[in-house]
């Protein structure tokens, strides 16, 4: 962590931690947000969404950055997005092979991965630029980061829409849901809340720096 | 009325099913594009247009792949179309209007990862279309992309006049508006069914 260096391609605690927090993918970047609102209406479908997004984003990675000295400029775009269609189509295989009931749950939002903007967003930003390993770090934060940004909603949505978390009744009988969180506005709600907590925190940890700044210099 | 009749695709696609309200596909150009009416309808009208060849040739492109028994090569073959319709596209604007141009910035290229429009090129296959269906339901979903991003838009004008609370700016706020927004549109749910 401590690790100082000043060549370019040094992998840091940075490289990994900045999709976690720093540049999570949903929460700060806002990219990526279609699955993160469609398929978050219970927690087991976020998991196993962020967990494909996860595989995609590497595999791509991997390819997109031992292939960058090759691919010319002008057809780059293109060329990342055959590449990532072509992990999405085996994912989509994979999971309909692993579970049918999760691969109805999910129904196009799988090959839809395809069009998340947050992995060419990567591929564009990162992968192409650096090396194949520091990339690979690099991809599993963000994977991390995005998976468990889809986790928060996946939970919240889940408990209050469904009463239950992972399938698990959480309140027994008497318990009456709050069936909008299911459906697609409490997908919009809950995570403009998520964004509002974190906002709030962001203004209350600069106000607070802010004035042990000013209390120093007194 | 019939699920399958024109009409109803129509009016479903708007309204009850809207791509972007309902459907969740599209956000990033509905919360990025969505700060001033006059960038939020072009890039609208070019989604749509987009929309539109996309789902043309991937109809055609699917009776190829259905025929040649290569159907894992869908996914493949219709980025790669929509990627190409968006080039058709940029290279238009960029020709006859490049104010507009530049005001749509990035996210002109960045039409070909929304995923509006695979998904109306996925779900007209999954539903089995045919030729004529495939053409209204392509133009209903750019439509209803089209309508919502300009709600949104005129939403987020009025808001810029008002004073909000510190906290609230930014996106946070556009995704509580498009909460609201979607709550509305859920009462077309059964509209024309």
């Amino acid at each position: 962590m401590t690790q100082i260096n000043k060549n370019k391609d040094a992998i840091t605690w940075e490289t990994f931690s900045e999709g976690l927090w720093v540049n999570n993918p949903v929460f700060v970047m806002l990219l990526g947000m279609c699955p993160v609102l469609a398929v978050t209406n219970s927690a087991i479908n976020a998991l196993a969404m962020g967990l494909a997004t996860m595989f995609v984003l590497l595999a791509s990675t991997i390819l997109v950055s031992l292939l960058s000295d090759f691919i010319p400029k002008q057809v780059r775009i293109a060329t990342y997005i055959i590449i990532i269609a072509t992990f999405v189509t085996i994912i989509d295989y994979v999971i309909q092979a692993i579970s049918l009931d999760l691969y109805n749950a999910l129904g196009a939002f799988i090959q839809l991965i395809v069009a998340n903007c947050m992995i060419l967003g990567r591929a564009e930003a990162f992968s192409s630029k650096n090396k194949p390993l520091k990339s690979i770090v690099n991809a599993l934060g963000m994977g991390i980061g995005f998976t468990f940004a889809l986790l928060c909603l996946g939970v919240v949505r889940e408990v209050l829409g469904a009463g239950a978390i992972f399938g698990i009744d959480l309140f027994g009988e008497n318990f009456q849901p709050w069936v909008v969180m299911i459906l697609p506005p409490g997908g919009f709600l809950v995570l403009g809340g998520w964004l509002l907590l974190f906002d709030w925190i962001k203004q209350r940890q600069a106000k607070d720096e802010e004035q042990e700044g000013r209390a120093n210099v007194a | 009325m019939s699920p399958d009749s024109l009409t109803f695709i129509f009016i479903n696609t708007i309204l009850a099913n809207n791509f972007v309200l309902a459907m969740f596909l599209g956000l990033c150009p509905f919360l990025g594009v969505s700060g001033k009416l006059n960038t939020a309808i072009p890039m609208g009208l070019a989604t749509m247009f987009v929309m539109l060849v996309s789902s043309l040739s991937a109809y055609g492109v699917n009776l190829v792949l259905v025929a040649l028994d290569i159907e894992f090569l869908r996914l493949i073959s219709y980025i790669a179309i929509i990627a190409s319709s968006v080039q058709l596209v940029e290279m238009t604007l960029k020709k006859y209007s490049p104010t507009l141009f530049r005001s749509l910035g990035i996210y002109l290229p960045l039409i070909t990862t929304n995923c509006a429009i695979l998904g109306v090129a996925l779900f007209q296959t999954f539903k089995e279309y045919d030729f004529g269906q495939s053409l209204v339901y392509a133009s209903g979903a750019g439509i209803g992309f089209t309508l919502a991003i300009a709600l949104m838009a005129g939403l987020r004008e009025k808001l810029e006049l008002s004073t909000m609370p510190s906290v609230t700016q930014g996106a946070a706020l556009s995704l509580m508006l498009g909460g609201i927004l979607s709550l509305s549109f859920m009462g077309f749910a059964g509209l024309g069914g």
